[in-house]
């Protein structure tokens, strides 16, 4: 066997990083599908109506809720580390990752009570 | 006021890149350090443990290991604050090869050094005028706040982005380029700059700030990295540098 | 990842952050219940605006996100900085075209 292993990846931060990470995969992933389906209406209106009325189903709905939480997820990660690293240091990083998974979720439930 | 056991069970990597944890008991004594419980064990139960240290003290840096999946300098940590129950895991430290048991191979860490430029490059000779430099100005604060590195590898070793990247340079090599990024004697900036600018310098750091929480001076290269991408995104947008 | 990539990806996610505001509100306002295919393209059709805002958007998220995808590569799979970077730059391609093909679906 080899000797690694650390345990210190716990930290709120690294979490925060790997969501980061995670969500930009996901959102790149998601992208082309997105991509094609609003290309649909290059067919006209009824291609991507009936995409619409397919996507009325809650479980889509449900997946555009977690889409919208990993949009406002990387968005505002990507601005906690464009805050680190142009403006002056300041501490208090784990509250402000913690805030940005929080406000990111609140605007996700929001989103999906409204769709619902 | 000790729920420790009189006896501790320490398990200690044995071997190189392969190799296994060997399990050892040592006697608990107060203010006893992790560095004191690996000397026990070369001296008294085996041998041919290998591992390294000098000053005992906090000072040098060299007994830097991996203690219960943190990396720390051994002769600072005390047992009472670490073993769980009286148990103790100790290995190498990571991100380094491993040469023997508690020993790595410091060379990279070290070659990156140099690559980072973290060496002063001198601008005038004897027969100038002394440089005056003001203690509260701003670049010398933060050259300061960064200084006390003594290159022990613990932040080498706890960092994510110098596991998964093996050009990134590293945040101590890249703490101390900005350290000389920030002295006004220095010569050699636009050469700097271009070296931590470069694949696997300052803006491969995803500010994880591992390095940060682990560091025993209480440094923070995370922000002294933060400070080079901004130096090296003006300098490059002013044409100063290239990529 | 050097000066030169870390540059446009940093200054393509500042501009990306109100575009990314102003999509989400559009998404909140589009899921209202009951808007049609011809709800939507009836107030995108012809617009000069959207066009604009979505065009930019397009350009701007195919940059931040092939270089994103360019560096969790070069970390995170066998593949070396070559390698990581010609998927990324075909990556960034792909999202280009679909996405301007997408705006242009839905503002011509």
């Amino acid at each position: 066997m080899t000797a690694r292993r650390l345990n210190h990846r716990r930290s709120v931060l690294w979490i925060a990083a790997l969501v980061h990470r995670l969500s930009g995969l996901a959102l790149a992933v998601f992208l082309p599908l997105h991509f094609l389906a609003l290309g649909l209406a290059i067919r006209g209106e009824a291609s991507l109506e009936t995409f619409l009325r397919w996507s009325d189903q809650p479980l889509v709905k449900v997946a555009e809720g977690g889409l919208v939480f990993l949009l406002t997820v990387h968005m505002l990660g990507g601005l906690r580390v464009l805050v680190i690293e142009n403006l002056d240091w300041r501490d208090g990083q784990k509250q402000l990752a913690t805030l940005a998974a929080g406000v990111s979720a609140v605007i996700a439930f929001i989103f999906l009570a409204r769709v619902l | 006021m000790s729920d420790m056991p009189s006896e501790l069970t320490v398990s200690l990597w044995r071997g190189a890149e392969q190799g296994r944890y060997e399990t050892y008991r040592v006697p608990r004594r107060d203010s006893q350090t992790v560095l004191d419980v690996v000397t026990f064990v070369q001296r008294h139960l085996d041998p041919t443990l290998s591992y390294r240290f000098a000053c005992r003290v906090g000072v040098c840096g060299s007994c830097a290991m991996t203690v219960n999946g943190r990396p720390r300098w051994t002769c600072r940590t005390h047992v009472s604050k670490v073993a769980k129950g009286g148990r103790l895991e100790i290995g190498p430290l990571e991100n380094l090869p491993v040469i023997k048991d508690l020993a790595t191979d410091m060379r990279e860490f070290f070659e990156k050094w140099q690559q980072a430029k973290g060496v002063f490059a001198p601008s005038k000779t004897r027969h100038d005028a002394i440089e005056q430099i003001r203690p509260d100005s701003a670049e010398r604060l933060a050259a300061d706040a960064a200084i006390e590195c003594i290159n022990c590898g613990v932040c080498y070793a706890a960092c994510d982005t110098v596991r998964w990247n093996s050009d990134y340079l590293g945040p101590a090599a890249l703490n101390r380029a900005w350290t000389l990024v920030n002295d006004e004697r220095d010569g050699a900036n636009v050469a700097r700059l271009e070296a931590v600018a470069a694949s696997g310098g300052c803006h491969a750091c995803h500010s994880h700030q591992a390095c940060q929480e682990h560091c025993p001076q209480a440094l923070n290269p995370t922000a002294s990295i933060a400070g080079l991408k901004r130096r090296t995104m003006a300098a490059y947008l002013r044409g100063e540098i290239k990529a | 990842m050097n000066v030169r990539l870390y540059v446009w990806q940093r200054l393509t996610a500042a501009l990306m952050l109100p575009l990314v505001l102003l999509h989400i509100a559009v998404i909140f306002y589009a899921s209202r219940k009951g808007m049609t295919a011809a709800d939507i393209l009836a107030r995108t059709r012809g617009s000069i605006v959207w066009a604009s805002f979505y065009g930019v958007f397009v350009v701007a998220v195919a940059i931040h996100a092939a270089i994103g995808v360019r560096n969790v590569l070069a970390e995170w799979s066998p593949l070396a900085d070559r390698g990581a970077g010609i998927f990324a730059i075909a990556f960034g391609i792909a999202l280009l075209i679909l996405g301007l093909r997408a705006v242009a679906a839905v503002t011509l």
